[in-house]
């Protein structure tokens, strides 16, 4: 295998949890137009959470999954009660500042109680070997349980009844208030999803790298790009978009540092913005 | 008489402090209790603290005629060069520290350097490998690491001994100590005739060393040395042995002195370090405790081996307490000239600082040694110096894996 296709594999598996990571943020802005701060936190609350339950349980940390997305569902809801709630509705600085503030709040508490020093997770899978290059079981399990949830996410949204009640008040709040959906637990709901879906990465990304409490802000940078990429408001392009910025940076790191890697994702980002303002996925999903 | 009395009662109760306090010396650092730095900077500051508690018990620095029992201010500098730029103010300024510890980093080291020089104090740096500070015409900054140029010399050299012919690769973190040490490893390599294949630095904050591996297999490198700290140095080699690089020598910066290194298992294992000290190396000294003597009060204190920045900073303290012992005193300017006249060997090894107007203070006298994680007979891990052959305590083991 030559050293760009191994290159190439690599990132369309770490892209697959960028675009996991992205689909929360995508959720939350396309439902209630809210770009929401707290994700990078939230993120880093979900390394913790696998951290902290793999510690005291030591199964795997995939099957931690499940208790992860499920506290990242009610602490989003709880979230959107104490700080989004009020500001729905009202100029978009007034959601910026609120969630913000939350943020901050996680990390300022996350410092004090684990500092900024670097945990692990220790397990590890058998990886595969093609060649002189070997791709880790951690990776592997990390890219096929984010492709998992990304299709139940899709599922969820296009067969169940609060899923269609999501999409209906993203399409048409007032139409689907007058249809008898309530937009306030809607709201929630997806809020709380977006929120599952942050911390449902970061617990995948726990499995690979080594992470802190601040850890969250490099994905959320991710995510804003890959949610501009995919079009806003788009979870499962999201997926792919992301995939997309990982095979990208696949293809370019055999020829050029990898410190350059985010100025190329910075400058394709503008370059989205400027050329595809409702992302590469904004016609077909329009 | 009573006037008199009542005098030199309040005599003795405003004077009082004043000459008691003059019987404490306040030393000042900061310490990364968190942020990526963390791990080496405890050890570091173990280092202090182990040499401030024995020469306490022991009845203080005795200069002059006086008793000086030590003692510390410090803060947690968050890993952060902001944070050292106003902890080391604070501590000249408001603590009204009389000696200065360098933080551990040389990045972090460049930034207290420049306060404590502006207000003419004296630092002790440990942890501060990098050379360009002490080429800046500081006048009361003083190096007790081998310099950074050093640092894979021994490495390579104990390379060409087993390998001539190998294919080498830098993979090493952005950051001031780490170029330090690289810049001229490369050119030391070429001139020892390796094939330098592959260079490439990372960000200080790298997680995901993924890409850089990818590259580093396809430039068919059969020696790695580089790294940086220990947060991305265990992480690489992790990641090395997640991804099975078939490598013959893994040589890191930093990150494989420290004792918990043993919790990467096989990972770690075959991974050799520049060392400024190990407790192998064994130096008749002159002055201080013995190595065994260190070793052993340190385990009985932490429960765990020492590394080189617990040396270093042990060392520090030996040096400083000497040139006190010598300056007779505080006086900043005696104690400086006692340290500008310093060659001395302690468990550590030698101790020089250049006098030179162009690098005052720079570490002259003291040498590197290079170990090297090997599994004993049960299986566990442990630490053998490598090179120089003299001072060896095992073979090297060449292939790794």
């Amino acid at each position: 295998m030559s050293g760009i296709f191994a290159s190439m594999l690599d990132g369309l598996l770490i892209g697959s949890i960028y675009g996991l990571a992205a689909m929360g943020l995508s959720l939350i802005w396309g439902v209630m137009n809210v770009i929401n701060l707290t994700h990078g936190a939230m993120i880093a609350l979900g390394m913790f959470g696998t951290y902290l339950l793999y510690s005291a349980l030591t199964t795997s940390p995939y099957l931690l999954l499940l208790p992860i997305i499920g506290g990242g569902l009610i602490l989003g809801i709880v979230v959107y009660w104490i700080a989004i709630h009020w500001v729905i509705g009202r100029p978009m600085l007034m959601s910026l500042l609120s969630t913000f503030a939350i943020n901050m709040m996680i990390i300022g508490t996350g410092t004090a109680l684990w500092s900024t020093s670097p945990y692990n997770v220790n397990f590890s899978l058998p990886g595969l070997t093609i060649g002189e290059y070997t791709f880790t079981g951690n990776h592997i399990a990390a890219a096929s349980a984010a492709v998992v949830i990304a299709l139940a996410l899709q599922l969820f949204l296009s067969k169940t009844r609060p899923g269609k009640a999501i999409r209906a008040v993203t399409d048409n709040r007032e139409a689907a208030e007058l249809m008898g959906i309530s937009s306030t637990t809607v709201l929630a709901l997806a809020f709380g999803m977006g929120i599952a879906l942050a911390a449902a990465s970061g617990a995948l990304v726990s499995t690979l790298f080594p992470f802190t409490i601040l850890s969250g802000a490099v994905y959320q940078l991710k995510s804003f790009v890959v949610t501009v990429l995919a079009g806003l408001g788009k979870p499962f392009g999201a997926l792919v978009a992301g995939m997309l910025l990982g095979l990208l940076e696949g293809v370019v790191t055999p020829f050029i540092a990898v410190s350059w890697i985010p100025l190329i994702e910075f400058a394709l980002f503008v370059v989205v913005l400027v050329a595809f303002p409702k992302g590469i996925f904004g016609k077909a999903a329009s | 008489m009573k006037r008199v009395i009542l005098f030199a009662f309040l005599l003795f109760v405003f004077l009082a402090p004043v000459v008691l306090a003059q019987q404490t010396i306040t030393v000042g650092f900061t310490v990364s209790k968190t942020g990526a730095l963390n791990v080496d900077s405890l050890e570091q500051y173990r280092g202090f603290e182990l040499w401030r508690d024995q020469i306490n018990a022991a009845g203080g620095i005795k200069a002059g005629g006086k008793s000086y029992q030590v003692q510390f201010v410090n803060y947690d500098d968050e890993s952060n060069s902001k944070r050292v730029q106003q902890l080391y103010s604070r501590m000249i300024l408001q603590e009204k520290a009389d000696f200065l510890f360098s933080p551990y980093s040389s990045s972090l080291t460049a930034t207290a350097a420049v306060v404590t020089e502006q207000y003419g104090k004296i630092m002790l740096t440990s942890g501060a490998a990098e050379e360009k500070t002490y080429k800046l015409g500081n006048h009361y900054l003083y190096q007790m690491f081998a310099p950074a140029m050093h640092y894979l010399e021994v490495a390579l050299d104990a390379l060409k001994s087993k390998d001539p012919k190998a294919t080498v690769a830098f993979v090493y973190e952005d950051a001031s100590f780490s170029v330090a040490v690289v810049t001229p490893a490369i050119d030391y390599a070429k001139k020892l005739g390796f094939n330098v294949v592959f260079t490439e630095a990372y960000a200080p904050n790298t997680t995901d060393f993924g890409p850089i591996l990818d590259k580093l297999i396809a430039s068919k490198a059969t020696v790695l040395l580089g790294g940086g700290h220990y947060t991305d140095g265990s992480t690489l080699a992790r990641q090395l042995y997640g991804r099975k690089a078939s490598l013959k020598m893994i040589t890191l910066l930093v990150a494989p002195d420290s004792s918990q290194w043993v919790e990467l298992g096989d990972a770690g294992q075959g991974v050799m370090v520049p060392s400024q000290w190990e407790p192998q190396t064994t130096f008749k000294a002159q002055y201080g405790p013995s190595g065994a003597d260190f070793e052993k009060a340190y385990i009985a204190k932490y429960n765990s081996p020492p590394s080189y920045e617990s040396a270093g900073g042990y060392a520090c303290g030996l040096i400083l307490q000497r040139a006190i012992e010598l300056a007779g005193g505080l006086d900043n300017n005696k104690v400086a000239q006692a340290l500008d006249a310093t060659d001395i060997t302690t468990f550590y090894g030698q101790t020089r600082f250049s006098a030179a107007s162009s690098d005052h203070g720079l570490q002259v006298g003291h040498s590197l040694v290079l170990a090297q994680w090997q599994k004993d007979k049960s299986g566990k891990l442990s630490k053998q110096v490598v090179w120089p052959l003299a001072a060896r305590s095992a073979d090297m083991l060449y292939p790794i894996r």
